[in-house]
């Protein structure tokens, strides 16, 4: 093991020569453009530790790392109001092109549960980084091994689901479920994913849809089992992650007859009112970014979903996403009192 | 003992020179930190963990947890000399400590807090090298009514601690539990007594609230007093270390009580803040003379000390085995886990052997590294009161301004801070008591979400408090130490009318 990493390092350091050479020749060609002046306020609208932490904190990183920008990232938390406070200094920052936001669904939800006045179109969309996944998981103990027996079960008794925060992506999932196939679930909001996954281990909630990352360690011991993913299409990963099953052998919640997906946005903003060669700037910022054999790697353990997307394809992503949220909400009844 | 033989590989890690500097530089690093209000261990951490990324794990993970251990023991260095908390575990610390050094005893209360602290770390670390399987396991047993039964518990210890009228306690604890309502509720997903305005949304920072109400109020009631700093002039030298070593071998049960205190609310995860409340509560209420204590008792100072030191060190074994951070900075090291490409959980203890026992063994060594810096330093932090305090006292002011600031990062903040301050003031003279305070606004988010969940997990039954010997028992323990003082008090009004009964 010891081995493997000493060779996969070095390695890396070759990799990264070549990164730098390129990253030299990028800066060449970015000096026509736009280049910030100052350092750079990367604003994560949640706690430390958290999913968007982290991948702030490595894009920070791998940028310091192979020298991608001259002037330094810093990382600020303005975690208050389930974001909204790191929305709400975004949105007021108008015009300034040395502010990124790094967005969760809350970029969504946090509006429509709380009535905060602020909506994505008050920044301007940057970059799709990726997309996060779910998976439905059980106890391995548990007599559920599919979707149709969980389900006969949530019929029969009232199963308590267990996930991160309240009005969000874990409970806007949750409703779906029940809103798909009429079984109820309590649902049990809890702080953070790692917390919910051992509140799952310890079997003081049923089931809980952590994403991949928040989970992985509990299935590879082996306390929990996946039951499905709430995408389309089945993770691409094919490596073993226990004995028998790899991310690629989960089934997808449709091939078990429950009609729900749902994918959570990781997405790179600047405040409103930037100009266009600002916006190219961090564009091709990022992209560099997700070449680094770092990216690759954090993506690969996060079983994350590569998906990337830009300028007006973005922009209909989120116009949809931000309709299909407000209507999945108003249906299950966790919208804001207007 | 498979474990001694891999600590010992663990040592032959962490002991290489490169890995030793880095562990003195994080040390140093983590005092400077603990010694400043508001720049947490979490967020010193957060700011260096993208320099790590170059370093090899362990190498990284011995620095951040370094700074760590710093940031534990420098925590303790303003509660004491200046009466404000570096740290949220520290304010404990206060109650004793800051008496100590106007007493002129700040040299023996500062010796006293980095000894237990270390005491309390060492237990900690002990237990993680041995039983760390067993105790993950008894981690997991503990769901929301558990996690409310220890809360209730915390509470429960610190009812009756301060002297004055209970009445004003309870005014004091209430309205502790009002600030802390404020902002984002958690389990409903709405915004609470926001009253529309986006200052409000964060809710009031504990440490904000904090240093307002013991640091500003303290300079304004110098300030009131003529601007004399009482009592300060003694004798400092490193001989007071000796000193106090001398002392020390008397509390050693306490300590003892303290460190399992610790290390059980750090599994839990509660974390070091109501473990030093705890610890704090139960030393006094088991002292022979309880009113003693707020007035310079050294038991006051090593009580809190240890448990937070256990309970901060112990906090890492969860996040280890479960990937559940016991504490924010925990939290914040969890992240730097994955970005290293290490899987936080049970697998590592069983994938990455070097890790975590290069880890482990950089606990034992980090503390005393960090032990020896701080205790050299003594002296030097001590004749900091020797500065005339008109200079002394514009300097902290500008220290907490800068604190409260940094806590997130707005302007806002710091007017809350002098706000705290003026508040801090009035209930100084006015007899009600700040812990209590304190107490529920730094618990009371996390008490009320457990109590929350656990009903909703029961469907609005409050039997569930009860529903197993963990939590039911407890919460009887809570209960009981709760009503102890109306008990002796009865136990006092039927013994005395028995007697009156029997003379007549």
């Amino acid at each position: 093991m010891g081995m493997d990493l000493m060779t996969l390092r070095s390695t890396r350091r070759s990799v990264l020569m070549g990164m730098a050479a390129c990253a030299a020749a990028g800066t060449a060609q970015a000096q026509r453009g736009w280049e910030p002046m100052r350092p750079v306020q990367f604003i994560v609208p949640a706690g430390t530790g958290g999913g968007a932490d982290q991948m702030a904190r490595v894009i920070q990183g791998i940028i310091s790392k192979h020298g991608l920008m001259k002037q330094p990232m810093v990382v600020v938390n303005k975690a208050g109001g389930a974001g909204a406070e790191g929305f709400l200094e975004a949105k007021g920052a108008r015009g300034n092109p040395h502010m990124l936001v790094i967005t969760l669904s809350n970029l969504f939800t946090t509006p429509l549960a709380t009535g905060v006045p602020f909506n994505w179109k008050d920044l301007t969309p940057v970059t799709m980084m990726a997309l996060d996944e779910f998976a439905l998981w059980v106890k391995a103990d548990s007599p559920w091994r599919s979707v149709p027996e969980f389900i006969a079960a949530a019929k029969e008794q009232k199963l308590k689901l267990g996930g991160t925060g309240s009005k969000q992506e874990d409970q806007i999932i949750a409703s779906a479920i029940s809103r798909a196939t009429g079984a109820p679930l309590t649902y049990i909001p809890f702080r953070g994913g790692g917390e919910v996954a051992v509140q799952l281990v310890g079997g003081h909630v049923d089931a809980t849809v952590n994403n991949p990352i928040e989970a992985v360690t509990h299935w590879r011991s082996g306390a929990l089992r996946p039951l499905c993913v709430f995408d389309g299409k089945r993770l691409p990963d094919t490596g073993k992650m226990t004995e028998t099953m790899a991310w690629s052998d989960i089934p997808t919640c449709r091939e078990q007859g429950l009609d729900v997906d749902y994918l959570m946005l990781r997405g790179i903003f600047m405040p409103a009112g930037v100009k266009p060669e600002q916006v190219a700037f961090y564009e091709g910022l990022m992209a560099r970014v997700r070449e680094t054999p770092e990216w690759k790697e954090l993506m690969q353990q996060g079983a994350f979903n590569t998906t990337t997307l830009t300028g007006e394809a973005f922009r209909d992503w989120l116009t949809r996403e931000e309709d299909r949220h407000r209507s999945i909400m108003q249906e299950t009844g966790l919208l804001a009192p207007q | 003992m498979e474990e001694l033989g891999l600590l010992m590989q663990g040592f032959s890690v962490a002991l290489q020179p490169g890995n030793m500097l880095l562990m003195l530089v994080g040390v140093v690093l983590g005092v400077l930190i603990g010694v400043l209000p508001g720049l947490g261990g979490a967020n010193g951490i957060a700011i260096l963990l993208p320099l790590t990324f170059a370093m090899p794990p362990v190498s990284a993970v011995i620095m951040l947890s370094c700074i760590y251990w710093g940031a534990l023991f420098g925590g303790a260095i303003t509660s004491i000399l200046f009466n404000i908390p570096g740290e949220p575990w520290s304010v404990a610390t206060t109650f004793d400590g800051y008496p100590m050094a106007q007493q002129g005893r700040a040299g023996e209360a500062l010796t006293a807090a980095f000894t237990s602290s270390f005491i309390g770390a060492f237990v900690a670390v002990v237990l993680i090298t041995f039983v760390a399987p067993v105790i993950a396991g008894f981690a997991l047993r503990f769901g929301p009514p558990e996690f409310f039964a220890v809360m209730f518990l915390s509470f429960a210890c610190f009812v009756g601690m301060s002297r004055g009228s209970p009445l004003k306690t309870i005014a004091a604890m209430m309205l502790g539990f009002l600030l802390a309502a404020v902002g984002m509720d958690t389990v409903t997903g709405q915004l609470r007594m926001t009253f529309g305005s986006e200052e409000m949304i964060r809710g009031f920072d504990f440490l904000v609230a904090v240093i307002g109400l013991f640091g500003i109020s303290e300079i304004l009631c110098s300030i009131e007093d003529g601007l004399r700093f009482k009592g300060q002039r003694a004798k400092i030298d490193l001989k007071v270390v000796l000193r106090t070593w001398a002392e020390m071998p008397r509390h050693a049960f306490l300590a003892a009580r303290s460190a399992l205190i610790g290390c059980w609310m750090g599994i839990t995860p509660a974390g070091a803040t109501p473990a030093s409340f705890m610890s704090y509560g139960v030393a006094r209420r088991m002292a022979k003379d309880p009113n003693e204590f707020g007035r310079g008792r050294i038991e006051g100072v090593i009580a809190p000390e240890t448990a937070a030191h256990a309970a901060g060190t112990s906090a890492l074994l969860p996040m280890l085995t479960l990937g559940v951070p016991g504490s924010p900075t925990a939290a914040v090291l969890l992240g730097g886990l994955i970005m290293w490409g290490l899987q936080p959980g049970p697998m590592l203890f069983v994938e990455q052997k070097d890790f975590v026992w290069g880890l482990i063994a950089s606990m034992y060594l980090g503390n005393i590294a960090g032990l020896l810096v701080v205790l050299v330093a003594v002296p030097w932090f001590a004749a900091i009161l020797r500065v005339p305090f008109p200079i002394i006292a514009a300097l902290i002011l500008t220290v907490c301004a800068i604190g409260a600031y940094t806590v997130s990062n707005a302007e806002f903040d710091i007017v809350l801070m002098l706000v705290f301050g003026i508040v801090g003031y009035v209930m100084k003279k006015l007899d009600y008591p700040l812990a209590p305070l304190v107490l529920a606004l730094v618990l009371g988010d996390r008490t009320e979400e457990a109590f929350r969940q656990s009903l909703l997990l029961s469907e609005g039954n409050l039997g569930i408090f009860f529903h197993n010997w963990l939590s039911g028992g407890i919460m009887a323990l809570g209960v009981t130490l709760l009503l102890w003082p109306a008990l002796t008090w009865l136990r006092g009004v039927l013994a005395g009318s028995f007697g009156r009964a029997r003379a007549a």
